[in-house]
């Protein structure tokens, strides 16, 4: 028995209470409101205690542990219905603990610096508590319908966040857009939710996970895909992930904790979840590999051709996340698990990284405008950046060490993830089924590889490297570079943690192979043995030096991506490379460009549609022939009641008259 | 504690002879308002001392003697599991009511009150009356006050809704009068010596079987009557325009109250007295009540006028009710009650909303809004939850109720088919959709209306009277078995002796008696399989 256990609610009702402090006070006083540094640390408390809290059950914890599962109340009963408020933790949920508020907490540290100014400071830290609460009932949830109140809480959170500058219409529209297509996921997954009750009699995951030999294979299949269905739409894969670049409307922390670190990793934590039951049906996660594959390249691709640098690092977690899908689809959930951790390091930095170089491109504004020029740019355009790295050499540092990790760089953290996720779709087409469809997964996992470390070297050189091209791009800005300046300690200490984390994080994986190289039995992939109890693992087909070549392989594409990224970009030749690139990959780079017209083909043929549907066909029935119809009959009646005009005078007699004469009628009948 | 039931019934009328007697508005004001907020704190004993352990059996019972010579009408009174919560949902509605009301009503004051008076004792009379005939009376009584708030008090189209309310609510309730005749004197002659009556317990009790010819008439007969009301579609045309025209209070009373007057029929009268009809029939209202859910919502996403929008979205909330009702399964049904519930607190809310943003700038069109957010931030936040509230986030009380529905339904035999739960379940997207529309158009993006700039936040009297529809809605999202446990045995009793009785009457039914219709259409002829019915 843990002998913190006890302390297991307060990690989520900590969040929450930090929420209702400052969100009911903040709403109540404005003068609460100018306590900046109070409600700032007071929120960032709110995470880092929770997070003190989970170290604590996970020193006390080890991976053959008992799942401790607490009960607070009775949620929803009817009839033979019924499910918990109850809280589970083991080691799947303690890992998204961890990273939850770990991440969570640097994340609000920083946010301290970043929304310093912002007139609506305090309800973004309530609403950032708020998230981490519905986050952490989405991970802990002990049954699916709690970890469906979280998925949806952290849906509603995001947009709030996305739309939290709402008088910008674009940013309302694209938080209304992430709640929608988020929802169109729900669907599927309430669905999944009565399939899964009607098969087992219980929503409890523990009841679950002991009943999957019992699910009938036909329920099991459609379970599982419309749980698929639900997990592209969180986790922003095709065919759903067109709201998440939009998503970028939200301050940066935001897309840092929520699009990149956490909430987008709800679905590959759900799949994890019931990895039990998505390995007994292999058609689905062939389903689900090709799903992560193509939006892993389609994502990459798009990512080359932006310059907006929030974009750039958008579609990246798009196409990211589109690895730990695959990862998932070849079973390798510890695999899909350890990318999303080495991932919420790596790309919750970025983010960071990014949201300093943008808050340091206002200031450069703001300082531009107090002197009365005029400016007008675009303070996230990679155009009007470069040369970055003399002036903010922490972030400059901290970003490079994150593009080292994304791009699968040897001994940086994404390296040994990115290697396992390949490793695994490699395995799993050595293996029984569908080989073919594996290995060409696993051949678009390299492509993407390539790209990644492509367009994360050309957005890092683009950036900090060569001039300040602002000042001779925009008039008035010409003494621009004067005011660039690192930002201060509550913005750089999280970089550097991150940083350190990007760097090293990937040691918590190594690579069974190369014990097994050296003739050790010694297990060097502490992730996996955590997680070996929770979730499905399947066999391994390859041999160590297969298992070498491959590493060969993905260290050589990382390497050759990086330096021919630097010799395109280096020396302020980004818009003259985009231009070449445009020109020899003509329309396939035109297509990237235009994001595949995802959004085109929905606004187009489904939104627009049912709207002028509804708008021009059903509107109109109602009122002319549904109610026509009605107006008929009621021409009749009226026909009828102009005999008691004569009687009476005006309407309003007229029917309260029908009333009393037949009440009148029928007592008598009733009489007689 | 049947006193204390019938006390509570009539005080509203009580506050009537005060408003009467009132010699300033202010009075009536304060008179009305004292009378509903004592209703509302003498009916909570009612619900403190309610037994949830026997909510089937009715309790608080008082009866009178018979009425008329030879007809065995009574005065019955009393509350069980089906009515409790619609009765405390109304008598809580009582102040809230006459507090929106509170600045908004400037001519015939006295009269206002008055009708809001009458409103209260016919829709508690309703949900407490235990004899079909006294039910009747109060269902009628509700419409004629209601009939006046439009009428009077109501938009610029008010005639229009007014008649077109009548008339159609009327059609429905005089076909209803007809069937409830017919019944009074079949149940007299079958179960009662030959004496008219209409005592619903006798009606419901497992001895008394209707046949099946009669039992098809006076299903269609009653439930067209409180599809009308509910309404359900195709016969839902009625309610937009009423909900418009209306005054904010009687929108509120309307959507919150009334419109449950119809789902509680169906409930209470259809399913336990014309089980066989009502299980034949079941997916046929199941169906309508699908259409109306997604066709609601299409038509509620495509409306200018914010109050247009709400109704057309009762429409789509209520066919998750009806779908729940005819899934006739335990989780479905519990789901309905609290749905309806969840519908008076949620949409009465945002009436109530609605109401205060045209109070200060009189107009109901999206379009004359916009980025008022940040004028009106409390307006903004009370908006923002109803919205929540209504499109089902889990937390929050409608997704306690949609989920029971549909996770029930996904399960019912009698409806037999996955299909309505998943058709039903788009509803939730589309609510989202255009619930959030309607929210980001009222308030967010920049002001682009002078008149907004200087709009005023709601003050203290409206915060107030939002704040206990905020609780319960948060109230029953996190802990909903409060409130279910009071229907869970009776739902589960009705239920199961509802199916018990249908299969008593095919099995006593011979197909040579019946017309070939009605063989057919109950299967009669052929072998009777149990797990038809089942």
């Amino acid at each position: 028995m843990n002998p913190y256990s006890d302390l297991i609610p307060f990690i989520v009702a900590i969040p929450l209470l930090g929420f209702l402090i400052n969100g009911l006070i903040g709403l109540k006083s404005k003068s609460y409101r100018k306590h900046k540094a109070f409600i700032g640390g007071l929120s960032t408390l709110a995470v880092f205690i929770p997070f003190i809290i989970a170290v604590l059950l996970f020193i006390n914890m080890s991976s053959d542990s008992e799942p401790i599962v607490v009960h607070l109340f009775t949620w929803i009963k009817a009839g033979h219905f019924s499910t918990d408020i109850a809280y589970r933790i083991d080691p799947l949920s303690i890992v998204m603990v961890m990273v939850v508020t770990g991440v969570g907490s640097l994340i609000h540290l920083y946010s301290m610096g970043y929304m310093a100014d912002d007139r609506g400071y305090w309800k973004f830290f309530a609403y950032m508590n708020l998230f981490i609460f519905a986050m952490l009932n989405l991970v802990m949830g002990s049954n699916v319908l709690l970890l469906f109140l979280g998925w949806e809480g952290v849906g509603l959170c995001s947009f709030l966040l996305i739309g939290f500058w709402y008088e910008d219409m674009s940013k309302a529209i694209a938080a209304k857009k992430a709640f929608l297509y988020n929802r169109v996921g729900d669907f599927a997954f309430l669905i999944a939710m009565f399939m899964l009750y009607q098969a087992v009699g219980s929503l409890d995951f523990g009841v679950i996970l002991k009943n999957v030999h019992n699910i009938p294979h036909n329920a099991a299949f459609w379970i599982t895909i419309l749980m698929l269905v639900g997990a592209t739409g969180k986790s922003a894969q095709i065919p759903l992930f067109v709201w998440l670049p939009d998503a970028m409307a939200g301050p940066t922390p935001v897309s840092s904790l929520i699009h990149a670190a956490t909430m987008v990793t709800s679905g590959v934590y759900l799949i994890s979840r019931l990895s039990f039951l998505y390995t007994l049906v292999p058609s689905v996660m062939l389903v689900v590999a090709v799903i992560g594959g193509v939006t892993a390249l389609v994502a990459a691709t798009i990512a080359i051709t932006q310059q907006d640098i929030k974009r750039v690092l958008a579609y990246s977690t798009v196409s990211q996340l589109g690895y730990m899908f695959l990862a998932l689809g070849a079973g390798g959930y510890a695999a899909a698990m350890f990318h999303l951790i080495t991932h919420a390091f790596f790309k919750g930095l970025l983010f960071l990284g990014a949201g300093s170089v943008i808050t340091s491109m206002h200031r450069v504004e703001h300082k531009l405008e107090h002197n009365g020029e005029h400016v007008d740019f675009d303070p996230q355009d990679m155009r009007n950046m470069g040369g970055l790295k003399k002036y903010m050499p922490s972030t400059y540092w901290t970003f490079m060490l994150a593009t080292l990790a994304i791009s699968g760089i040897p001994i940086f953290a994404g390296f040994f993830s990115k290697d396992e996720v390949l490793a695994f779709a490699f395995n799993a087409g050595l293996g029984q089924y569908a080989q073919g469809m594996y290995f060409a997964v696993w051949g678009i996992g390299m492509i993407t590889a390539f790209l990644t470390g492509f367009y994360m070297f050309r957005l890092t050189i683009g950036t900090f490297h060569g001039t300040f091209k602002l000042p001779k791009r925009v008039k008035g800005a010409e003494n621009a570079e004067q005011y660039l300046e690192e930002n201060g300690w509550n913005m750089t200490v999280p970089l550097w943690i991150l940083g350190i984390l990007s760097a090293i994080g990937g040691f918590i994986g190594l690579p069974e192979f190369w014990a097994e190289t050296f003739g050790s039995e010694a297990h060097i992939n502490v992730l996996h043995n955590w997680l070996e109890n929770v979730t499905a693992t399947v066999s391994s087909h390859a041999s160590v030096g297969t298992e070498w070549i491959l590493m060969l392989i993905s260290i050589i594409l990382a390497v050759g991506a990086a330096i021919i990224a630097y010799k395109m970009y280096s020396d302020d030749k980004v818009e003259a490379s985009d231009a070449m690139l445009a020109k020899r990959f003509g329309g396939l780079y035109q297509l990237w460009a235009d994001k595949y017209n995802f959004d085109e083909a929905y606004e187009g043929y489904v939104v627009n549609p049912v709207v002028k549907f509804s708008d021009k066909v059903l509107a109109v029935f109602d009122m002319k022939v549904v109610d026509g119809i009605v107006n008929a009959v009621g021409g009749i009646i009226r026909l009828f009641g102009s005999i008691f005009r004569y009687i009476q005078t005006g309407v309003t007699q007229n029917y309260a008259l029908i009333m009393v004469l037949g009440v009148i009628i029928v007592l008598g009948i009733l009489i007689l | 504690m049947s006193t204390l039931l019938n006390f509570t019934i009539y005080l509203p009328l009580a506050g009537l002879i005060g408003i009467l007697l009132a010699k300033t508005d202010k009075q009536v004001k304060w008179v009305s308002f004292i009378a509903t907020l004592a209703t509302f704190i003498i009916s909570l004993p009612l619900m403190l001392n309610f037994d949830a352990s026997s909510s089937g059996v009715q309790q608080y019972v008082s009866q009178s003697g018979a009425w008329l010579p030879g007809l065995d009408i009574k005065y019955i009174m009393g509350l069980d599991g089906l009515s409790l919560l619609l009765f405390m949902l109304t008598t809580l509605f009582g102040p809230i009511v006459v507090l929106s009301a509170w600045n908004s009503v400037s001519k015939h004051v006295k009269g206002f009150f008055a009708m809001l008076m009458i409103l209260q004792t016919a829709s508690l009379g309703v949900f407490a009356a235990l004899d079909l005939f006294v039910f009747y009376i109060f269902f009628e009584l509700s419409l004629i006050p209601m009939y006046f708030l439009i009428g009077i008090w109501g938009g610029k189209e008010r005639i229009t809704a007014t008649i077109k309310f009548f008339i159609y609510t009327l059609f429905g309730s005089l076909i209803m009068l007809v069937g409830l005749i017919y019944l009074g004197y079949y149940a007299g002659n079958a179960v009662n010596h030959g004496v008219f009556t209409t005592d619903w317990r006798i009606l419901a009790s497992p001895a008394f079987h209707i046949g099946l010819v009669q039992q098809t008439y006076l299903f269609l007969a009653f439930a067209l009557a409180f599809c009308i009301k509910v309404p359900l579609f195709p016969f839902h045309t009625w309610l937009p325009y009423a909900h418009t025209e209306a005054p904010t209070a009687g929108s509120v009373v309307l959507a919150a109250i009334m419109l449950k007057m119809g789902t509680y029929g169906l409930l209470r009268f259809c399913l336990p007295l014309f089980p066989n009809a009502s299980m034949t029939f079941a997916p046929y209202l199941a169906i309508l009540a699908i259409i109306g859910i997604i066709y609601g919502a299409l038509v509620a996403m495509v409306q200018k006028d914010v109050k247009k929008l709400v109704a057309y979205s009762s429409v789509s909330h209520l066919g998750f009710v009806v779908l729940g009702i005819f899934a006739m399964t335990t989780i479905s049904v519990q789901g309905s009650i609290i749905q309806m519930i969840n519908h008076g607190l949620s949409t009465g809310a945002l009436f109530l909303i609605v109401g205060m943003i045209y109070d200060r700038r009189h107009t109901r069109e999206i379009s004359e809004y916009g980025g008022i957010a940040r004028v009106v931030p409390i307006f903004a936040l009370m908006f923002m939850i109803a919205t929540l509230a209504s499109i089902g986030l889990p937390g929050l009380n409608g997704f306690v109720g949609e989920f029971l529905i549909l996770t029930g339904s996904f399960g019912s035999t009698v409806l037999g088919s996955h299909a309505f739960t998943i058709f039903a379940a788009m509803g939730v997207v589309l609510a989202a959709a255009y619930m959030l529309w309607m929210y980001r158009r009222v308030l967010f993006g920049p002001i682009t209306n002078e008149k907004n700039k200087s709009l005023i936040d709601l003050n203290a009297r409206e915060i107030g009277l939002l704040i206990p529809l905020v609780i319960l809605m948060f109230w029953i999202g996190i802990h909903p078995s409060t409130f279910t446990r009071y229907s869970e045995k009776q739902v589960s009793e009705l239920l199961q002796g509802s199916k018990n009785k249908a299969m008593a009457i095919r099995q006593n039914a011979k197909s040579s008696e019946l017309p070939e219709w009605a063989s057919r259409m109950y299967d009669i002829t052929s072998k009777i399989a149990e797990n038809n019915i089942k």
